[in-house]
């Protein structure tokens, strides 16, 4: 299990890559890795603005369905079109062609309540 | 024959309890014989039916995929084995079973079900003859004790006299499926496992294992053999058969692509797709419902064919993009409820998504136009012939 130690994390599996005022959003190699393979991510919900813990989308796996969640509050300023076409890209890729989300943070102190890589591995018991 | 547990029928927080936690919710848990092989494989357990069970090993398409094109392994050894035996042995099954028994020739298999007194089904189930005074019964995992005690009421109450015993404990099953099983397990025995024709069955040695009981049978639809033997012979069975099949690329598949296997070929799967409260003639299986003998509340069924089902099973591929899972509601073009989603996926073989469900039979014909709701939303899908693949 890959948790890259520039990330941040939440407890629904989500990753944070902070660029200035904006997060990428993605799910963790061990959220893929126990959705199995992921077939679409719907997200409907560019342009809007959204409070953390709001629901941004779903992902949708052979067996199984998500609701994806916001980590921080923001509006929704670009959606990952190359998922697409190219869903699996979720499972192979996670942190890099696999991301979800950019997001505006409107309040980016947010970040620091989320958990680093050594939080999020002994949360996730990898 | 497999899992509620796997379909999720609501969308839900990716809140994957951690694993600590899973490890200790498998406590109460039964194993099989293969229970920590699989586990040293790397296996994603879960608990299904009672048994801490395999769901997937490295991949479910890789697994599906493999079992469609050449060759793949199931540990199926929850499944429930009854032998009932003596001169009362064939009229008991006759009773409790829709099919009719007594077509069996020795050595033959037969698909069938329990129908219960209140109109549904108890579970569905094979039925092997070895002669007419000894018969196998497999069952579900999960239906084991209610098919135990179902079937011995009905030997009392009716005073067939058939002597039972249950062997689920101290039996195991490997489902060997795909185009090269046969040439997977041919190189093991000495039978000629090309005379065993599709559900016959013979007894043989195999990897050494005396007396292993040789399928043609299985749940995937893309052929193979389904070996029963006893527990002790397990890892040496399975790690026989792995070797076996290496040249053919076989892998271990877990319970994951055995639902979208058997949902690609429209099996039905007890607990999702029949229960205790659906007629085997409104689930398609008029076929294994023989009216030609006298079964538990036969009547019931025969007269749901004469006045023709109210509700129907049916496939259904999406059109709208979505994937139906178990209890969507299905509503026609006005919204109106018509149905219930009773099994869906995404068709890794076909890249579509399909599903089973019941609807009023209006809507049964093929090419009939659906919608299922999903999170809010009505997409469209068609009725459409199974199998689907």
């Amino acid at each position: 299990m890959n948790f890259p130690d520039s990330l941040k994390y939440t407890k629904d599996h989500e990753w944070v890559k902070v660029e200035g005022d904006v997060a990428v959003i993605g799910i963790t190699d061990f959220a893929q890795s126990e959705l199995g393979d992921v077939v679409f991510v719907e997200i409907e919900t560019e342009g809007e603005t959204l409070d953390s813990e709001a629901t941004f989308g779903t992902v949708e796996a052979v067996k199984t369905v998500s609701d994806l969640y916001m980590p921080v509050s923001g509006e929704i300023i670009e959606v990952n079109s190359g998922l697409e076409g190219n869903p699996e890209n979720v499972n192979t890729d996670p942190y890099g062609s696999g991301w979800m989300i950019k997001v505006k943070m409107s309040d980016p102190s947010q970040v620091d309540a989320l958990m680093d890589a050594a939080a999020y591995t002994e949360m996730v018991g990898a | 024959m497999f899992p509620e547990a796997m379909d999720v029928a609501s969308a839900s927080r990716i809140s994957l309890p951690p694993k600590h936690t899973i490890m200790s919710g498998t406590e109460n848990l039964k194993s099989t014989s293969l229970t920590q092989l699989h586990i040293n494989l790397g296996a994603k357990m879960v608990p299904f039916a009672g048994y801490n069970m395999p769901v997937q090993y490295s991949n479910l398409k890789e697994e599906h995929m493999a079992v469609r094109n050449s060759v793949g392994m199931f540990d199926v050894s929850h499944m429930g084995e009854f032998k009932i035996s003596g001169k009362g042995a064939q009229a008991l099954l006759e009773w409790v079973t829709s099919n009719d028994v007594s077509k069996l020739v020795n050595l033959q298999a037969q698909y069938s079900c329990l129908p219960n007194e209140s109109g549904g089904i108890v579970d569905d189930l094979i039925v092997y003859r070895w002669d007419e005074n000894e018969f196998y019964a497999v069952v579900n995992a999960s239906n084991i004790e209610k098919d135990w005690n179902w079937i011995v009421k009905q030997n009392e109450e009716k005073g067939f006299g058939a002597e039972m015993e249950n062997l689920s404990d101290g039996m195991s099953l490997l489902a060997i499926q795909g185009p090269n099983a046969l040439k997977t397990i041919q190189k093991l025995t000495d039978v000629n496992l090309s005379e065993i024709e599709f559900y016959h069955f013979n007894r043989g040695t195999v990897a050494g294992v005396e007396h292993v009981i040789i399928s043609n049978t299985g749940y995937t639809g893309a052929g193979g053999f389904e070996l029963y033997f006893a527990n002790e012979d397990a890892e040496k069975m399975w790690n026989a058969i792995m070797e076996a099949g290496k040249e053919f690329g076989i892998l271990p598949c877990g319970l994951g692509c055995r639902d979208t296997l058997r949902l690609e070929k429209g099996y039905c799967l007890y607990g999702n797709d029949i229960n205790d409260e659906t007629s085997p003639i409104e689930a398609g299986l008029g076929w294994i419902t023989k009216f030609d003998h006298p079964f538990v509340n036969w009547e019931h069924h025969a007269k749901i064919k004469a006045d023709k089902p109210s509700k129907k099973l049916i496939g259904f591929e999406m059109i709208d993009r979505g994937i139906p899972r178990q209890h969507y509601p299905i509503v026609d073009v006005n919204g109106n409820n018509i149905g219930e989603v009773t099994s869906g996926t995404q068709s890794p073989s076909l890249d579509k998504a399909i599903g089973m469900g019941y609807v009023t039979s209006d809507f049964a014909k093929t090419g009939s136009e659906i919608y299922v709701e999903i999170r809010g939303k009505a997409l469209k899908a068609q009725v459409v012939k199974m199998p689907f693949l």
